[in-house]
């Protein structure tokens, strides 16, 4: 159990500053999650966390006790910090059992017990101890992976972009059965990922992450549902932003007057919408016009096109079953507030 | 999928093996054949010379001395090359080291002295040079390029992340190095120390000179006293089983399992690391290694050619030599790199079990010394078929038996790195398939070609021991003549040959650390 604490580190490679003064707080035993575009510096930070590289300016500290400042360097294998990458990054030329082992400090047949049991906490057959990681596949390794830094009871776990190479289904299965591992050892965890779902459902904080700086920071379902910008809105999945006169609570858009989440703000602006927010209904009166249609399956994508001159579009899933077709006219309405950006 | 393979059933009843592929195959298998005859030759001679001769031409105490010799050289060269060869490739490839490419490129180069130039320069500096402490030192200069070579482009393909993960687990940076690092150089380890092993075995002009007997060099006494096949051919056995021990030792040693990045995505670029306070100490290792390796030849030939002036260019004989020199380099060359190209383009194309043990085949011939290579060729061509002996067909043999691998490798890979949906394409386009495999594999394939020529040929420019026996009448190449003048202690008129030997090999030597390099994708 680690409280981590990074402040202002800065991290610059050549003339592009990978990170331009970084300040987060992981309480201890949480799950954190850092999302952002690739090149964001997510896995700059990592590395910084880890050891492996030094910042330029800035601490980072692990329950109070600093492991890297400007001054002092604690080398990456005395930090005991547990390290999930990619691919999993077994060692190629031992087995299972010797690569879970490897960090351990104890005699072979203590090795061999703990690697059964940590075999056991990431849902693997003990059989496959004896065998190398060529032979299992990509879900496999990553769990062994996590085995691995397990084994050497870390006092935080950094775990970069650790789902990404599996296929959709089995992702899911092995993000689901990693947070639970996890949780159950209460190691505090960094999550670095591209992919927002899977940031929205791992974390207990959430940590956008634009061009070498935080921009947002917060509880997933806060961060989802009032992001600081557009742009942050836009990346954490699908949102609609409209133009706005908000004045009294209330704001006046080209689909009506809304309610917004901010009562004290008067002036234009811009509010979003998440497309969940909204219902379409067939009406001869409606304001909308849906056009193109493209099937998926359970759902459909329609793009709607609000009447007027200039007047905005936006697409939406709605049920595939839904009788709507392309050309009708549709009425929209809105639940909840509406999120302004001030 | 299963009605997909349902209709094509029918139309393809059983598949045949397309003609270009049968007679591919069938020049492969000739070649092989060819290739395998000196070792065919040596099991010939273990059979004709009847158990009882040979019992008592193999135990007795000259065998034991020279097995002594060969075995203590071996021993205590290569573990010597091995740490010297991993020190400076880390130093080079890992460190800030200054002048770090500089460093790299001068522990290859000793490649383009030939060993036997390498003892004539040490005896210009130390005259009573002799037997195994010289024997071993001057093998480690010659040869320790061979391991340095692999390792340096294995340290170049090592994913930097496993080392941050060893240490992420708690592994300070030495314990790293000893069980992430040095198990992934054990391939590179493995066959630098095979190629080293098997160069020490059949040397002869390096122990020749400073009067330390192997097996080769006892052979090459034999042949030359006497032309007595029996005890020659029972010293070439003993060699042959040698060399099968080594080979028997790196299979072992090497496993079967790969050690590449598992997973998909690219290796981080490494990052250097920082040497700090043995930053400028550390450079006496490399300057140490190239004073001995490149210094010591200089000075020597330095010396001699000063000391012997205009008069030791006496060039009608210098040019001809070096006139004749090129020309079996040419010959050779061009039939080492014609006789790969059918079983580069089986092994990329249309690997089988087959192909891969005709590979083996050559890599196998290819092991054997140059002297059993010779002795063999000759004792074929004066037993059967007297007109080809001595003549330039069957150096160029030997030179193909020796170094087809050589040519092989660069062949494959750069085979391997033109698709076959190249010629499909050229093929939709309308070309004829023999358009086609000119116009796309063929052309992109040629600068692997060219290198692996390159790559024999500097094999054949310094190859002394099998064109000594095998060249035509009146040939005298660099080497021979070089070897003749040291042999009649005429220092200073053999220097101009080592030099031209040392001045041809150089761009070859240096196109082999650029191809190593290329290989390792920088």
């Amino acid at each position: 159990m680690t409280e981590l604490k990074l402040q202002s580190l800065k991290k610059t490679y050549g003339s592009v500053a990978a990170l331009a003064g970084v300040g987060l707080t992981v309480p201890s035993g949480s799950r954190t999650a850092i999302v952002g575009p690739s090149g964001c510096g997510k896995t700059t930070l990592l590395r910084l966390i880890a050891g492996f590289d030094t910042p330029d300016d800035g601490t980072i500290a692990f329950d109070g006790e600093t492991v890297a400042s400007f001054e002092e360097q604690v080398p990456a294998h005395r930090r005991n910090v547990g390290i999930v990458a990619q691919d999993g990054c077994l060692f190629p030329h031992l087995t299972v059992a010797d690569n879970i082992g490897f960090g351990m400090k104890a005699d072979r047949a203590t090795k061999l017990a703990k690697a059964s049991e940590l075999m056991e906490m990431v849902g693997l057959d003990r059989a496959m101890l004896s065998r190398k990681p060529d032979e299992l596949s990509g879900g496999q390794q990553q769990r062994v992976a996590l085995a691995r830094a397990l084994a050497c009871r870390p006092r935080l776990m950094l775990l970069d972009e650790p789902f990404s190479a599996l296929d959709t289904g089995l992702r899911a299965a092995t993000r689901k059965a990693v947070s639970e591992v996890l949780s159950a050892a209460g190691i505090t965890t960094i999550l670095v990922t591209h992919d927002q779902a899977e940031a929205l459902a791992f974390a207990d904080q959430l940590a956008v992450m634009r061009a070498g700086n935080f921009s947002q920071v917060g509880a997933p379902r806060q961060v989802y549902a009032r992001p600081v910008d557009a742009e942050t809105a836009m990346f954490l999945g699908e949102a609609i932003v409209l133009p706005a006169v908000v004045g009294q609570g209330r704001a006046d858009t080209p689909l009506g007057s809304l309610a917004v989440d901010d009562a004290s703000y008067t002036g234009k602006t811009q509010v979003m919408l998440r497309p969940e927010q909204m219902t379409l209904q067939q009406s001869d009166t409606g304001a909308a016009v849906i056009g193109e249609m493209v099937f998926s399956g359970s759902t459909c994508e329609v793009l709607v096109t609000l009447e007027g001159e200039g007047g905005p579009s936006f697409r939406l899933d709605i049920p595939s079953l839904s009788p709507l077709a392309s050309g009708d006219r549709v009425a929209i309405s809105v639940s909840g507030a509406a999120h302004l950006f001030r | 999928m299963s009605s997909i393979a349902d209709t094509r059933a029918p139309t393809v009843p059983h598949r045949r093996m397309p003609a270009a592929t049968s007679w591919t195959l069938s020049i492969a298998v000739v070649v092989a054949l060819l290739s395998l005859l000196p070792l065919g030759f040596v099991i010939w001679a273990g059979i004709v010379t009847g158990w009882d001769t040979a019992v008592q031409l193999i135990f007795r105490g000259r065998v034991g001395e020279l097995m002594v010799n060969t075995v203590l050289l071996i021993l205590i060269t290569i573990p010597i090359c091995a740490v010297l060869a991993v020190t400076l490739a880390w130093l080079t490839e890992r460190t800030d080291l200054p002048g770090a490419r500089l460093w790299s490129w001068l522990a290859v180069v000793p490649l383009a002295v030939p060993a036997f130039v390498h003892s004539y320069a040490w005896l210009g500096l130390w005259p009573g040079l002799n037997g195994l402490t010289a024997g071993v030192s001057i093998s480690v200069v010659a040869y320790f390029p061979f391991l340095y070579l692999p390792i340096s482009a294995a340290f170049r393909l090592l994913d930097p992340a496993l080392e941050d993960q060893a240490s992420s687990l708690g592994l300070p940076p030495f314990a790293v190095f000893r069980r992430v690092v040095l198990p992934q150089l054990r391939l590179s380890l493995c066959g630098g120390a095979l190629l080293i092993g098997l160069h020490l075995l059949s040397e002869y002009g390096l122990f020749a000179m400073i009067r330390f007997d192997t097996f080769t060099t006892a052979i090459i006494d034999q042949f030359q006293s006497t032309y007595n096949g029996v005890a020659a051919y029972m010293l070439a056995l003993v060699l042959v089983a040698c060399c099968f021990v080594l080979l028997g030792l790196e299979a072992a040693l090497r496993g079967r399992r790969r050690y590449a990045r598992l997973g998909p995505g690219v290796a981080r670029q490494v990052r250097k690391v920082r040497l700090g306070f043995w930053k400028y100490p550390a450079l006496i290792l490399p300057l140490g290694v190239a004073v001995f390796s490149l210094g010591i030849p200089s000075l020597t030939l330095g010396r001699w050619l000063i000391a012997g002036g205009a008069e030791i260019w006496r060039t009608d004989e210098v040019w001809l030599a070096l006139w004749q020199t090129l020309v079996i380099c040419i010959i050779g060359g061009i039939a080492t790199a014609a006789a790969a190209v059918p079983i580069a383009w089986l092994s990329v194309r249309r690997p089988t079990p087959a192909s891969r043990f005709l590979e083996g085949c050559y890599y196998l011939a290819s092991s054997m010394p140059g002297v059993v290579i010779a002795l063999a060729l000759v004792t074929v061509t004066i037993r059967v078929i007297l007109p080809l002996y001595q003549t330039v067909a069957t150096i160029a043999i030997a030179y193909v038996i020796m170094f087809l691998p050589r040519a092989l490798v660069s062949l494959r890979a750069s085979i391997a790195q033109v698709p076959v949906e190249l010629e499909q394409a050229a093929t939709s386009l309308g070309r004829s398939p023999g358009n086609a495999l000119w116009s796309t594999t063929v052309r992109l394939a040629a600068p692997g070609a060219a290198a692996g020529m390159a790559l024999a040929s500097l094999g054949i420019m310094n190859e002394l021991t099998a064109t000594q026996m095998l060249a035509p009448n009146g040939t005298r190449t660099l080497a021979m003549a070089f070897w003749a003048l040291t042999s009649e202690i005429d220092y200073a008129a053999a220097a101009p040959y080592a030099v031209l030997m040392i001045v041809f090999s150089l761009p070859l030597t240096l196109l082999l650390h650029h191809h190593s390099k290329k290989i390792a994708g920088r």
